[in-house]
Parts: C-alpha cells; sequence; structure tokens
C-alpha cells in the first residue's frame, strides 16, 4: 500500500507507539508528558513515570489474562490513565477501542459486540453501571477495570477490578519478571493494528477502522514536520477519545513528538483549564470555536458602553489588517500602528481570557468552518488553520500551509498524501494513512478502497488554480433542485450556523422546487437577547415559537439569501421557507451524531409531515415528538410550530464574494 | 422505648442491604418541649438518631421540624425533656459547642456568604479546625501556611465529591439557586461532622436538582458514614431515602418508624390530606 510514500522521519527501530513510549522515557525522562487537574492542582507525570505506570498497567491485563490481538474497551473522559491503558495495551500487541463516554448503555453494546470485547478500562461507576447493565448482551465480557471508585464500594461482581490494584498488581510482575513486557514491546510489528475507532454512523451502523501503528505515525510524522512542532508543545485533552482527532493529536502526536498533554479537571472546567495551560498547539471543531465566540459577543453585549465602542473599532481593524499581519503580507504602517494598539488594548486581554495566548498553531476539522468565524480567530493573532482527514485516513489528508490560508480551502495535500479527484468530483485519497481494514467488514473495505489503492472520502470538492482543495459537501448530499440548479445543503447550513442565534440548521431541496430549512436556534445566545428585551419565556419551546423570534431568525434567513445570490453556483438554492423546531436536535434522539453532525435522512423521515408542510406552504404545522432523556426515559413533546416566508434575492454575479 | 426495637432492628437489615452498617444511637432526645411564650412549638417530643443512619423529620408546616432543628444544634433550649448526645446530657448545648463535638447543619434560607467565591465560602467550614494565630495568618508562615494547605486540600476534596470544580472561584451570589444549595452542604461538609442536620435541601429545587442532592446526601453517609438528620417537606423524597421517618404535627409527635409504616400510619395520612383540626 505505501510504495512510494513509506520514508517517515523516524528511524526504523521507533515504529510502534510502545517503542516510542520507551523512547521518551530514556531521552527525556524527566519532561513533563502528562499533567492533569486534580483537586484543583495540575499534577504533572514525567514521561519516566508514565513509562513505568504504562508498563504496570499492561502486565497487570497480562496477568488477567489479555492476550495479543484482544481488543480492550476504553470508555470515559480525557484521563492520564485512560490514555496509560491506550499504550499498554498497544505494548501487549492488543487493539485499544476507544468509545464514546456519553452514549448510553445501548448504544455501547453494538461495538462491545462486534468488537468482541473480553476486556474494558473505564472511567467511573457511571460507566461501570453501563457495562453491568449490558452485560447480559455482551457475555464474553470478562473484567471491567475502572479508574475512579467512588460510589463503587458495594460493588461485588468478581468482574470488577480496580486500575490502583491492577497496577499494583503489575508492578509487582514487572519487577519480578523485567524481560516479561520488553519481550512483548519486541514482538510488536508496525503494520499492526495499533487502534480500532469505531466511524460515528452518520449512515448504517458503526464500522470499526483498524488503523496500523505505521499509518498513525506517519500522520502525526508528517504534522509535526509541516508546522515545525517539538517536545515542547502543550496541548489540551479534552475531545473525546473515541474521537480520531483526539487520537492523532492527543495520542499519536504526543509520542511521536514527546511533548505535553493536559487533561481538563472536569468537563464544565474546560474554559478555566484552557486559561491555565496556555496550550501552544490547540485542536478543535468549529463548533467549540463557535461557543468561544458566542460567550465572547454575549458577554460584550453585556460590557459598558465604552468598551463596546472600543471593541467594534479595534475589530474593524483586525479585520481589515489582522490576517494579513498574520500572514506576513504587506500593511500600511497606519494599520500596524493600529493593529498594535488594538493587541494592547483588545486583542491581547481576549486571547488571554479565550486561552489563547500562546498558541502558535491551531486547527479546526470536523465540519466546515464558517469563514466569518475563521477570520474573527484569524484576525485577532490566532494562527487557526483547517485540516481535512477522516477517521479512515488518521485525520491527515489536506493541511494549510502558514501564510496560505485561504477561508473556504482545506489547503494542500499533507507530506506523503496523494490527493486526486473522481470524475463526480469525489476526492479520493492514499498514502502510508490508510486505513488497513473495516473490522470484519471485508465488504465495505472493498467498497471504499478501489481498484489504484485510492480511499474514496465521499467528499465533493475540487482544487482550485493554487492547488487547495475546496470541500463543498458531500458527495451523497449535493442534490439538484427541480429547475436543475446545484444544492448544496451542507453549504448553505453552515452559512446559517455562523449566525450566532442559530445553532443549528437542517435543509432540504434535493428535487424539490426550493429550498426549506429547519432551525434551531441557541438557547443561550436568544435567551440573552429575549433577557435584554424583556422578552419571557418559560423554556426552549416556547422561546422558538416567539414572533419576535422568528422576526430575528428570519433576518439571519434573509441575510444567507443575499449571500447566496452572490454566487453564481449557490444563488438558485436560496432558503423560501423556514420554521424553528420545537426541541433541540439532540444525539439522545438519534437526529445527531455523537460528533454532532446533523443525521440528514433520519430528521427527514422523523419530521416528515413538517417538510411537507414547509413545500406545501402551510402558515402551522402540528407535531408530536417522542423524546429519550439523559437517563433513557422517554417523554413527549407536542407544539404547533409556525412556517415563514422569506425574501429571496435575483442573482448578482458582479458582487464581491464573501 | 420497647415498641421501637422491632423498627430499629428492620431498618438495620434493610440498610445493611445496601452495605451501611447502622450503629447504636448517638442523639436520643426524651420529652422534649419547648415553648416560645405561650406558644408551644414542641410538646413532649422523643425520637433517637442511630449512627450511620438517615433520619427523617417531616410534618406540614408550621409543625415544628425547624424548631427540632434548632434544639438538636443547641440554638434553642427546650424548657423540659433531655438531650443525650453520644450518651452524654446536655441540657444547655450552645451552638458551637454542637459544632464543636461534630454537628453540621445547613438553613432552610441559604446563609452564605453572597460576595465570597465558592472555595472561600466552603473554607469557612473549616473554622473551627483552624488553631494558628492571626498574625501568623497575616504573615502566611509556619504553622498557619502548613494549616492552610491542609484545609485547603480537605476544601478541594468536598469540591470533587460535590462537582462544582468549575464555580470554585465564582461568587456564590452569582449562582443558581440549586448550586447555592450544594455550596452550603459543602460547608457544612467541610467541618468533616459525624453529626450532620439538613434543614429542608431540596427546598424549591426542580425535579433534576432534587434528583442530583438526594444522590449527594446518599454518597454523604454512604462514603463519610456521616449520620444524617434531614427535614424535608417532599414526602416522595424522604420515604426513596430515610432509613427511619419522625412525623410531627402541631408540635406533636404521630408517626415514627421506617418509610412503609410512616406511609401507612392513619395519623399521618390524616396531616398531610389536611383534614380539619
Amino acid at each position: 500500500m505505501s510504495d512510494r510514500h513509506g520514508q517517515t522521519a523516524h528511524p526504523a527501530a521507533l515504529d510502534t507507539f510502545p517503542r516510542l513510549l520507551m523512547h521518551h522515557a530514556a531521552v527525556r525522562p524527566g519532561r513533563p508528558a502528562m499533567r492533569e487537574k486534580e483537586f484543583g492542582i495540575w499534577q504533572t507525570y514525567s514521561w519516566a513515570e508514565v513509562a513505568r505506570s504504562v508498563r504496570a498497567i499492561a502486565c497487570g491485563l497480562a496477568e488477567l489474562g489479555f492476550k495479543r490481538g484482544d481488543r480492550l474497551a476504553i470508555i470515559g473522559d480525557n484521563r492520564p490513565r485512560l490514555y496509560w491503558s491506550v499504550a499498554a495495551c498497544q505494548c501487549l500487541g492488543g487493539i485499544p477501542v476507544m468509545l464514546y463516554q456519553d452514549a448510553v448503555a445501548a448504544e455501547m453494546t453494538y461495538v462491545l459486540q462486534d468488537a468482541e470485547i473480553r476486556f474494558a478500562v473505564v472511567e467511573d461507576q457511571e460507566q461501570v453501571d453501563k457495562m453491568l447493565e449490558i452485560h447480559p448482551e455482551v457475555p464474553f465480557l470478562e473484567h471491567v477495570i475502572y479508574d475512579d471508585p467512588r460510589g463503587l464500594r458495594h460493588y461485588s461482581q468478581p468482574m470488577l477490578i480496580g486500575l490502583d490494584e491492577l497496577q499494583e498488581m503489575g508492578g509487582i510482575h514487572d519487577r519480578n519478571h523485567t524481560d516479561f513486557l520488553d519481550g512483548e514491546i519486541d514482538k510488536g510489528a508496525s503494520d499492526d493494528i495499533s487502534v480500532m475507532l469505531y466511524t460515528s454512523g452518520t449512515t448504517g451502523k458503526p464500522k470499526g477502522v483498524c488503523q496500523t501503528h505505521a499509518a498513525f505515525i506517519a500522520a502525526a510524522t508528517g504534522a509535526m514536520g509541516f508546522d515545525k512542532l517539538s517536545e515542547q508543545e502543550d496541548i489540551l485533552s479534552y475531545l473525546p477519545m473515541a474521537w480520531v482527532g483526539d487520537h492523532l493529536f492527543s495520542f499519536a502526536q504526543a509520542m511521536v513528538a514527546g511533548f505535553t498533554i493536559n487533561c481538563p479537571e472536569s468537563g464544565d472546567t474546560v474554559m478555566t483549564d484552557l486559561r491555565e495551560i496556555g496550550p501552544t498547539y490547540y485542536f478543535a471543531p468549529p463548533r467549540v470555536f463557535e461557543n468561544l465566540l458566542t460567550q465572547v459577543m454575549i458577554r460584550m453585549e453585556d460590557a459598558s458602553a465604552l468598551k463596546r465602542k472600543l471593541f467594534a473599532h479595534f475589530m474593524e481593524v483586525a479585520r481589515r489588517c489582522g490576517s494579513d499581519i498574520l500572514d506576513g503580507k504587506p500593511v500600511s504602517a497606519g494599520d500596524r500602528l493600529q493593529y498594535a494598539l488594538g493587541n494592547l488594548l483588545i486583542y491581547g486581554p481576549l486571547k488571554n481570557v479565550l486561552g489563547m495566548s500562546r498558541i502558535r498553531v491551531a486547527y479546526t476539522a470536523g465540519a466546515a468552518i464558517g469563514p466569518d468565524l475563521f477570520r474573527f480567530y484569524r484576525s485577532i493573532g490566532v494562527n487557526l488553520k483547517q485540516l481535512y482527514g477522516q477517521t479512515e485516513t488518521c485525520a491527515y489528508v489536506c493541511l494549510q500551509p502558514d501564510g496560505q490560508i485561504k477561508l473556504d480551502s482545506v489547503g494542500k495535500p499533507a507530506p506523503f498524501v496523494d490527493v486526486k479527484l473522481a470524475d463526480n468530483g469525489e476526492i479520493l485519497v492514499k498514502g502510508p494513512m490508510l486505513l488497513k481494514a473495516y473490522y470484519k467488514r471485508a465488504d465495505a473495505t472493498a467498497e471504499s478502497i478501489n481498484a489504484d489503492g485510492y480511499f474514496m472520502t465521499g467528499d465533493a470538492g475540487y482544487f482550485d488554480e493554487d492547488g487547495h482543495l475546496k470541500i463543498i459537501d458531500r458527495a451523497k448530499d449535493v442534490g439538484k433542485l427541480k429547475d436543475g440548479s446545484m444544492f448544496a445543503p451542507n453549504y448553505i447550513e453552515n452559512k446559517l450556523k455562523f449566525f450566532q442565534h442559530v445553532k443549528e440548521a437542517v435543509t432540504f431541496g434535493n428535487g424539490r422546487d426550493c429550498v426549506t430549512a429547519f432551525i434551531n436556534i441557541d438557547l443561550e445566545a436568544v435567551g440573552n437577547w429575549a433577557e435584554r428585551r424583556g422578552l419571557p419565556y418559560s423554556g426552549y419551546t416556547d422561546l422558538a415559537s416567539q414572533p419576535a423570534v422568528y422576526e430575528l431568525i428570519r433576518d439571519c434567513v434573509e441575510k444567507v439569501n443575499a449571500d447566496l445570490a452572490a454566487d453564481p453556483q449557490m444563488s438558485g438554492s436560496q432558503v423560501k421557507r423556514f420554521l424553528i423546531l420545537h426541541k433541540e436536535l439532540d444525539a439522545d434522539d438519534g437526529e445527531l451524531t455523537r460528533t454532532r453532525k446533523v443525521r440528514r435522512n433520519f430528521i427527514a423521515e422523523r419530521y416528515a409531515e413538517l417538510i411537507e408542510a414547509l413545500f406545501e406552504g402551510k402558515k402551522t404545522q402540528h407535531i408530536d415528538t417522542v423524546v429519550k432523556y439523559e437517563d433513557g426515559r422517554e417523554g413527549r413533546i407536542s407544539a404547533d410550530l409556525r412556517i415563514e416566508e422569506t425574501k429571496t434575492f435575483a442573482p448578482q454575479a458582479s458582487k464581491q464574494a464573501a | 422505648m420497647m415498641n421501637d426495637m422491632p423498627q430499629a432492628v428492620q431498618a438495620q437489615e434493610q440498610a445493611q442491604g445496601n452495605g451501611r452498617r447502622i450503629g447504636d444511637v448517638v442523639l436520643d432526645l426524651q420529652n422534649i418541649s419547648l415553648s416560645f411564650g405561650g406558644v408551644k412549638a414542641l410538646t413532649n417530643i422523643s425520637f433517637n438518631v442511630r449512627e450511620h443512619e438517615i433520619r427523617s423529620i417531616i410534618g406540614p408546616n408550621g409543625a415544628g421540624k425547624s424548631s427540632m432543628l434548632n434544639v438538636i444544634n443547641g440554638v434553642y433550649h427546650p424548657q423540659e425533656g433531655r438531650i443525650l448526645f453520644r450518651g452524654e446530657e446536655r441540657r444547655k448545648m450552645e451552638p458551637h459547642r454542637a459544632a464543636a463535638q461534630g454537628i453540621a447543619r445547613t438553613f432552610q434560607n441559604i446563609a452564605l456568604f453572597k460576595g465570597m467565591s465558592v472555595l472561600d465560602n466552603i473554607m469557612t467550614g473549616r473554622n473551627l479546625k483552624m488553631k494558628s494565630g492571626l498574625l501568623a495568618n497575616a504573615l502566611y508562615w509556619g504553622r498557619a501556611q502548613r494549616e492552610e494547605i491542609e484545609h485547603r486540600v480537605k476544601v478541594e476534596e468536598v469540591i470533587d465529591f460535590l462537582e462544582i470544580q468549575d464555580i470554585r472561584k465564582t461568587p456564590v451570589g452569582a449562582l443558581p439557586y440549586g448550586l447555592q444549595k450544594r455550596v452550603e452542604l459543602g460547608r457544612a461538609l467541610a467541618a468533616e461532622p459525624s453529626l450532620l442536620l439538613l434543614d429542608e435541601p431540596m427546598a424549591g429545587m426542580n425535579v433534576e436538582e432534587k434528583q442530583d442532592m438526594c444522590r449527594f446526601i446518599l454518597d454523604v453517609n454512604d462514603q463519610f458514614g456521616t449520620t444524617i438528620v434531614l427535614i424535608e417537606h417532599d414526602m416522595g423524597v424522604v420515604m426513596d431515602i430515610s432509613d427511619r421517618v419522625v412525623v410531627l404535627d402541631y408540635g406533636k409527635k404521630i408517626g415514627d418508624g421506617v418509610p412503609e409504616e410512616v406511609r401507612a400510619n392513619e395519623d399521618v395520612i390524616r396531616a398531610y390530606l389536611g383534614t380539619s383540626h
């Protein structure tokens, strides 16, 4: 597979993650490998300590009967010991399988069955309870190892064992048989499967993507060289471990470069932890950047008039020249002076509050990012770039090179990667980072890799004149309206979602005569807006149905329409009617994937009557929906939804593109 | 006293099912009567609290529940009756004496320092355990420093336990009501009490907040073995988490026993359904 891409910067001896770990423990034993905030204080673990703990966990697992090739389920927040369990599993030649920790028990059953899990390392009581609940359906599950013993004192199931005890047991084993683990590590080969990541399942059942050590090491090495990253970097690890992005940034790259990963205290403290750590290297999906910006905007609206004026003025300066200064393009002395002043008064403090003062490189991926959102971060001096990739390619296909940032492209093919386009515009990629196979799904593997060894991404895109790749939409989502004009739903939705008041949008139009949209309002942003206007509301459903809110959203939709009108390709797909949904789209109801991507077909089925009403041009439509709460119980929400018409604009080819 | 025995044994067995051990009587209230001038708040009330149990006091508004709690921690002094705490009789128990003996409480109306952070508020719960002098503290030197670190560790454990890390530095006044209640529980826990008095910990909460609070109360009882006396309005909550329940009405005890017994008690049903008196 890796005919001409096989060379990586690392010598042959460091071709698996366990070897890399032992290498760091020998070369930089005292440097921090990991930090974790516990009891309010950042605790540091050096590479030597991490290696010792990983060895102990690995030996403990071996004592319990874990064998080469076994799969180890890992479920929980980003805790150091869960990352160590990943490495420990790899030392034994096992395959770690990370699961999304907020999935309900029933959703985990499929993956545990598919991967035939015998061993699971889980974070806490919550996850232990899930394991016990689904144990009858996963009878081959032998051992559940938990990190945090809180609340588990009275659990007497023999399958449970604390990670503390396991580590203790393994530590003794390691001291008595020092060569056992080294022998196991020696047995590892670079084309062994290093990890199995389940695809989020926007289409059908999740599939286990088998990636080798070589693949992830190549992806990490390429990225390190591309952005000149070193062992000095600090990164905050707060994204789900089951996501390929976290595995690449928090595990593979850290292991390759030897930099420090930092685990937040809890999911709610990420903002504070980010500020305290001040990472130099940062990775987040667009929605995180969006949330940060929304919070900033909300707080700015509550600020005093003077501060608002200053903010508005300097943001205007930043918009004018911020990105150019970052890219090293020529900028007039006057603007430079203004920007320097702005940096002192606004951008500097703002970056500090966001925890972005030290960032050298920040990446976003996972979904398209709104151009205005992207420009905002770049203009205040955060070197935010986009990358493109998927689970099957170790999230490593295209990267934006420093100084050549285009708002609407994902950059150039990354080192070692070969990208080409199929006739229908589908993006095809080849390189050392490609998946080895889908687990037990030879049919799916054959379907996704073509005869020339190219992986078919399913995304539609094209190269611009500078060789930058532009992504339009999922190839299968791109459709046509009745009059033949192109309909790219994601493209329109992303434009809608940039407005801080719009949290989620779903558009429809394939094979229809116009485009319509479902809108989810952002409860925090719109709620704040309503409060400032003295508008009373009792909750999401009530707020979403208020005429004033409809007015507000219509404004957003019409702005998007004006924007679309300016693009000759897209002017036909302006949104004609919309409604605001009575509930927030939720992963628990199956409407979003665990990575919060819209599951278009599911929504189209579930809300078929609403869609019909939209296209028929009705004024209102009644809907009754079953919702699932976090604890698995079900309830119902019903509402009469209003449908509103929006203004559309004549195509205007001459306007400057956004 | 005699007919108390089967109840206690039953409660003991029930609790052992959850893995907790209920021990001997730690607090025994005998024939307590309390009046304010001519108003009789409590009339001839006797009940006891055993080690490690969750004991609830319920009753309609004005039944004397809070008065009972205030008697236990020494704010009110009953005109009649005996209070035995760990076998020692206390006719006049001052609140600070009660605190020093390991009794901590929360209040019906939140009594936190609104302008202070969550961390500082919980730190005040350590007040009785601070031994170093004013000067040493001001200079943050020697024993004061060691002590401060020790207390901070304890407080951080409480913060971790109650899962309020994200609001550690937030001023209490800026928090929603449910969280303030949780912070108040945190301050009481910081004193490492052996007996915890909770005055309507779930009043004014929504269902989710109530469930959270129940979980924390059960966890405190389970993990630290803290004995808990709880006043509550919400019958459902009380019946779910208590080992034994005392029912008061118009200052008199009308029921006492495990939740099932109390639920079946005619007097209790009458009091709650509001039959005219």
